[in-house]
């Protein structure tokens, strides 16, 4: 396994966020809601994870070095386990557990059966992401894994939705969100920067 | 009640008045405040067997978006809001409009302390103590005409302080506006408010004058008012403006009719614990069904929003 240390210090991070957040709501230093609060730092961190996962293949091609991508799995698998999070946070805070009113959501409101959707599509490419399927579904998996860009935009379409009065925290994520999506346009992908190579070369 | 016997003595009063409710933050009342204090009516208006929201949850959760859309950020920005001098315009279709300066405008009104719900259309709630006097009173002295069918309500304007409305991307058309019917505004619950917990407003809960009207959503209760105008046509309030399916003019709290992204049946009354969540079914009229109702007898409530 290589670089063994980057990941242990990723799990232990996507680990210890959560714990952490609960110890705060439980010695009640997130306000009087903390529920609403959890649910929806967990939202917006499996969002955060998803455009940082977006990310990796871009920076392996600026820099050259591997261990972007040898983090990218378990990055994306934290962003669907903070979003399965996210929705049993809802479930038990915001619902109170209340499944008959679930099928009402589920059919009412356009944010929730965004959010839902995308919630299928990442847990489809959580249950796919070992290598047993890689295997199996041979060059089907690429196609499949595309379906992360779907996945970002319904996100990102659920966040606005939610969005009362203000934009401004919602732009700055699909601003990221577009920026990672125009990365990866043909002619934007072969014109980025390659600081490895300039590098060696000085190196010579 | 100890409260009456006490508020004839203004010193011991107001020493009293800080220690009325647990953990409340000493302000910094304008004098016109503290002499109304002492002869406040306490608990003219209460609510049965309801634990009143601790005063930092109600001070540190607030929507009032001219200081950010964050729920925190009104008791970080604004602080810095100058509230005193305080000066409200009345004007429209009343026989004695007026520019006053908030002490003299508040002059003719003793205090009252009415602890009312509070719904927030968010679908959670608080008890609140607010200490005000009836817009009622007001609208007599101000003799609207008889053209005046409505109440348009207007918030501060000012960027340097607050800087909601300096966002590049609110969505809020400034300043914020709100109205009522007339006969809404002249019902005796409609309360204007100039302190709660015992104290004046802290600045992000509206000083220093608000409107609080308890059986509708908490966005009615306009906050930080400078302009009052009596006008005929219903005014185009801020939230209908932005998401006219969302929020209507009315806003009665109404637990059969949905918000079109979540149910209004039921509400989170703060605090509201991790694992002991406080959830309890809305009430019609928040409550307040019995005041109310025969202001809305004949009007479609479905449609009427």
């Amino acid at each position: 396994m290589r670089y063994p240390g980057l990941r242990l210090a990723l799990f232990l991070f996507g680990c210890l966020l959560p714990a952490w957040w609960l110890y705060e709501a439980m010695s009640n230093q997130l306000g009087p809601d903390p529920g609403k609060v959890l649910v929806t730092r967990l939202g917006l961190g499996g969002l955060i994870y998803l455009l940082v996962g977006l990310c990796m293949s871009p920076l392996q091609r600026m820099t050259g070095w591997a261990g972007w991508i040898v983090v990218r799995r378990q990055i994306g698998l934290w962003s669907f386990a903070y979003i399965l999070l996210h929705l049993l946070g809802y479930l038990v805070f915001m619902l109170g557990l209340d499944i008959g009113q679930l099928g009402v959501e589920l059919r009412r409101r356009p944010y929730i059966i965004v959010g839902t959707l995308g919630f299928l599509g990442l847990l489809m490419l959580a249950v796919t992401s070992n290598r047993a399927s890689q295997r199996r579904l041979g060059a089907r998996w690429r196609s499949l894994h595309r379906l992360v860009y779907a996945v970002l935009g319904l996100g990102l379409l659920h966040f606005l939705w939610i969005v009362r009065s203000d934009l401004g925290e919602w732009t700055l994520y699909a601003g990221a969100g577009l920026a990672v999506m125009v990365m990866r346009i043909p002619a934007v992908w072969r014109r980025l920067p390659r600081f490895n190579r300039k590098k060696r070369n000085e190196l010579k | 009640m100890a409260g009456l016997a006490l508020g004839a003595l203004p010193a011991v009063g107001r020493a009293a008045d800080a220690a009325r409710y647990p953990e409340v933050e000493p302000g910094k009342p304008a004098g016109w405040f503290t002499d109304k204090l002492a002869a406040t009516r306490w608990q003219a208006v209460t609510v049965k067997d309801e634990a009143i929201t601790p005063f930092r949850d109600a001070t540190h959760y607030n929507n009032f978006y001219e200081f950010g859309p964050g729920k925190g950020d009104p008791a970080d920005n604004a602080g810095s809001l100058p509230t005193e001098p305080w000066r409200l315009v009345i004007d429209g279709e009343v026989d004695k409009p007026g520019n006053y300066a908030l002490e003299d405008f508040v002059k003719p009104y003793q205090l009252e302390e009415r602890i009312y719900r509070l719904r927030c259309v968010e679908a959670w709630s608080m008890v609140i103590p607010w200490l005000g006097f009836p817009l009622a009173d007001i609208l007599k002295r101000v003799q609207p005409t008889s053209k005046a069918r409505y109440v348009c309500f207007e918030t501060l304007r000012d960027p340097e302080h607050m800087p909601g409305q300096r966002s590049g991307f609110a969505l809020i058309d400034w300043p914020y506006v709100e109205g009522l019917r007339l006969d809404e505004a002249m019902n005796p619950l409609t309360l204007m408010a100039v302190g709660m917990y015992g104290r004046e407003l802290p600045n992000q809960n509206g000083a220093p004058l608000r409107l609080v009207v308890p059986w509708k959503y908490g966005f009615k209760s306009i906050k930080s008012i400078v302009r009052m105008s009596l006008v005929a046509e219903q005014p185009k309030t801020t939230w209908q403006g932005l998401a006219p399916e969302e929020y209507g003019f009315y806003a009665n709290v109404n637990p059969q009719v949905d918000h079109p992204r979540w149910t209004q049946a039921r509400e989170r009354r703060l605090p509201s614990g991790l694992f002991s969540p406080n959830v309890r079914d809305t009430l019609m009229f928040n409550g307040y069904a019995e005041q109310v109702s025969g202001l809305y007898a004949g009007l479609d409530l479905r449609k009427n929003y």
